[in-house]
């Protein structure tokens, strides 16, 4: 049987934060993806903190993700309404109709 | 922690208390007198921010005062940014009360999403670990949010609100990133201790770390290459918002950056010289070249603050002896001119009170509004670093800065950097005096007026005093030594 140690949980933690990054980037359909993709870098990040908390035997870690957790929360709201004003304005949420602003 | 060092630590934080509690209020009146308010509500939060600022400066000490348990510390590095954010943040609110009302948009969240917004940049300017570090910068950021979508029925507008969330959550997860990695590899999230453990050990998982809250407030300075949004949100959002986004939250952002290298790896400044170095090379020419082809006003303003943040990057890898005071001058030098600058866009109305954002409408402004086009042409003048205006002083210190702190090339890019960016700023001024007028163009109204001539005002004749901001700058900045 395999312990599973720091080092799983931080390459579990950097792959979650790369997919995220890459769900912003190559993502070309809608914006709600997007911010599931902002979600997971976010929950990437708490698990490097609690894993680190753990193994340090230090309770900042933990403490730094509950407030993660509770600014994650009101982002989300922030950006719903955001997003709700967006689809009234436009009838659209597609990412590649986000095109009215260029230069 | 118990009661009495509890006291004494929140005495320390009365500025922050003072625009928490004003916000607070300032809601409360706007819930239930609504919309008829709306002005008293503009004005008193300016009355707000001017006590706020001022109280920035009073409660700083001369040594540095370490707070609640090493998370904040007030000092008078901290001070300076903060009077100078509180002020820019003033005017921009100011410049919005007549926008607002012209567009039936005059509701009281306007001055108070403002209020939170500056008391997010005034924990960025004095935080001490990364958790605050991480509060003040998503207070601000949630807030500004709102401001760009905040033109409701305008299609720019809900796409820059939405547009400048994107970018900037995934900025927060970057810099998220990077503080789990230097929690993780030292233990700590305080950069006192961080400086004393980043000196000892050539830890590669904390350079990594750094690299990346490094970058994440990059993307909040607008530093290329992470300057992709800067432009279509300045352009989408209200003008009095881009005002705004243009002046306080670029000195925070700044401010902090400079704080957190000069403070937390400040013995180790070969870590970060080269990756600071190569953004402010990357945002000059960025900056430079780029607003060649603008047509916008607005996007031309957008690359002229990336540009000057570009600038503000040379001063941080000038290194914490001779960068700190460079960088205090030179932003809050930059943020002045800069909300002047959108003060002046914001008087160029039509007949028909629409605002007139194409550099073409500004034909022969100075047939029409000869004050209103001086007033332009001494912020232009000013930014480029023409002297004796203000802005020559600031740029000036950056290059002393560069040259004594051993990064001589940053010194002669940003020179570089500088012509090519006069030829912009001085097509504009041609437009302004020497083409004919094509359309009719209406001044600004009251409270724009007043801000404009202020700043004006302030930009021509506080050249004598320079010397005293000079010495303000210089003390403020002396602490990291």
């Amino acid at each position: 049987m395999m312990e599973i140690g720091l080092t799983h949980y931080l390459a579990f933690a950097a792959a979650l934060f790369t997919i995220g990054v890459f769900g912003i980037f190559v993502n070309r359909k809608n914006i709600i993806v997007i911010l599931m993709s902002v979600e997971m870098i976010l929950l990437a990040v708490n698990v490097n903190f609690v894993a680190f908390s753990v193994f340090l035997g230090d309770l900042v870690g933990q403490i730094f993700a509950m407030f993660v957790l509770t600014v994650a929360a009101a982002e989300a709201a922030v950006v719903l309404a955001i997003l709700v004003v967006y689809f009234r304005n436009r009838g659209t949420i597609a990412v590649d109709d986000l095109n009215v602003l260029k230069g | 922690m118990n009661l009495a060092s509890l006291t004494h630590d929140l005495a320390f934080m009365t500025p922050e208390v003072v625009i928490a509690i004003g916000a607070m209020l300032l809601v409360l009146i706007g819930a239930f007198v609504s919309k008829s308010a709306y002005r008293a509500i503009t004005y008193l939060s300016v009355v707000v921010l001017l006590v706020a600022g001022f109280l920035g400066v009073q409660y700083a000490p001369d040594n540095a005062q370490i707070l609640f348990n090493g998370s904040y510390v007030v000092d008078s590095f901290g001070g300076f940014a903060k009077l100078i954010i509180a002020l820019t943040a003033a005017c921009a609110i100011l410049l919005s009360a007549d926008y607002l009302a012209e567009r039936n948009l005059e509701k009281p969240e306007y001055p108070v999403l403002a209020l939170l917004a500056v008391l997010g940049m005034y924990v960025m300017v004095s935080a001490h670990d990364l958790l605050a570090v991480y509060m003040g910068v998503e207070l601000q950021s949630l807030a500004l949010y709102v401001l760009a979508a905040y033109a409701r029925d305008d299609r720019k507008s809900s796409e820059a609100g939405l547009k400048y969330f994107v970018l900037g959550a995934l900025s927060s997860g970057i810099l998220l990133y990077g503080v789990s990695l230097i929690y993780g590899f030292t233990g700590t999230i305080n950069f006192g201790k961080l400086l004393t453990i980043a000196k000892d050990s050539s830890n590669v998982g904390l350079i990594f770390g750094m690299v990346f809250v490094l970058s994440g407030i990059a993307f909040k300075m607008s530093v290329a290459p992470f300057h992709m949004w800067t432009p279509d949100v300045y352009e989408g959002a209200p003008t009095p918002s881009t005002a705004f986004f243009a002046t306080a939250p670029k000195m925070a952002a700044a401010i902090l950056l400079g704080r957190f290298l000069f403070e937390a790896f400040g013995e180790v400044v070969a870590q970060w010289r080269d990756v600071v170095s190569i953004m402010a090379v990357l945002s000059m020419f960025v900056g430079a070249i780029f607003a060649l082809q603008q047509t916008n006003m607005k996007r031309l303003l957008a690359y002229s603050s990336i540009l000057n943040m570009g600038y503000a990057m040379v001063a941080i890898a000038a290194g914490p002896v001779y960068g700190p005071s460079a960088l205090l001058l030179f932003t809050a030098i930059y943020a002045i001119t800069s909300v002047g600058m959108f003060g002046v866009l914001l008087s160029m109305r039509d007949a028909k009170g629409k605002e007139i954002t194409n550099i073409s409408g500004y034909s022969g402004l100075s047939k029409q509004r000869p004050l209103l086009s001086l007033a332009l042409t001494i912020m232009f003048f000013s930014i480029t670093g023409i002297p004796p205006l203000l802005g020559f002083f600031g740029k000036f210190q950056i290059f002393i800065a560069a040259v004594d702190g051993g990064v001589m090339p940053l010194a002669l890019i940003l020179v570089i950097a500088s012509v090519i960016s006069a030829f912009y700023y001085l097509r504009v001024l041609k437009v302004v005096w020497f083409d004919e007028p094509s359309v009719e163009i209406v001044g600004g109204l009251a409270t724009t007026k007043v801000t404009v001539t202020g700043v004006t005002l302030m930009i021509a004749l506080l050249t004598p005093f320079i010397g005293l901001i000079y010495t303000a700058s210089m003390t403020a900045g002396h602490l990291f030594k």
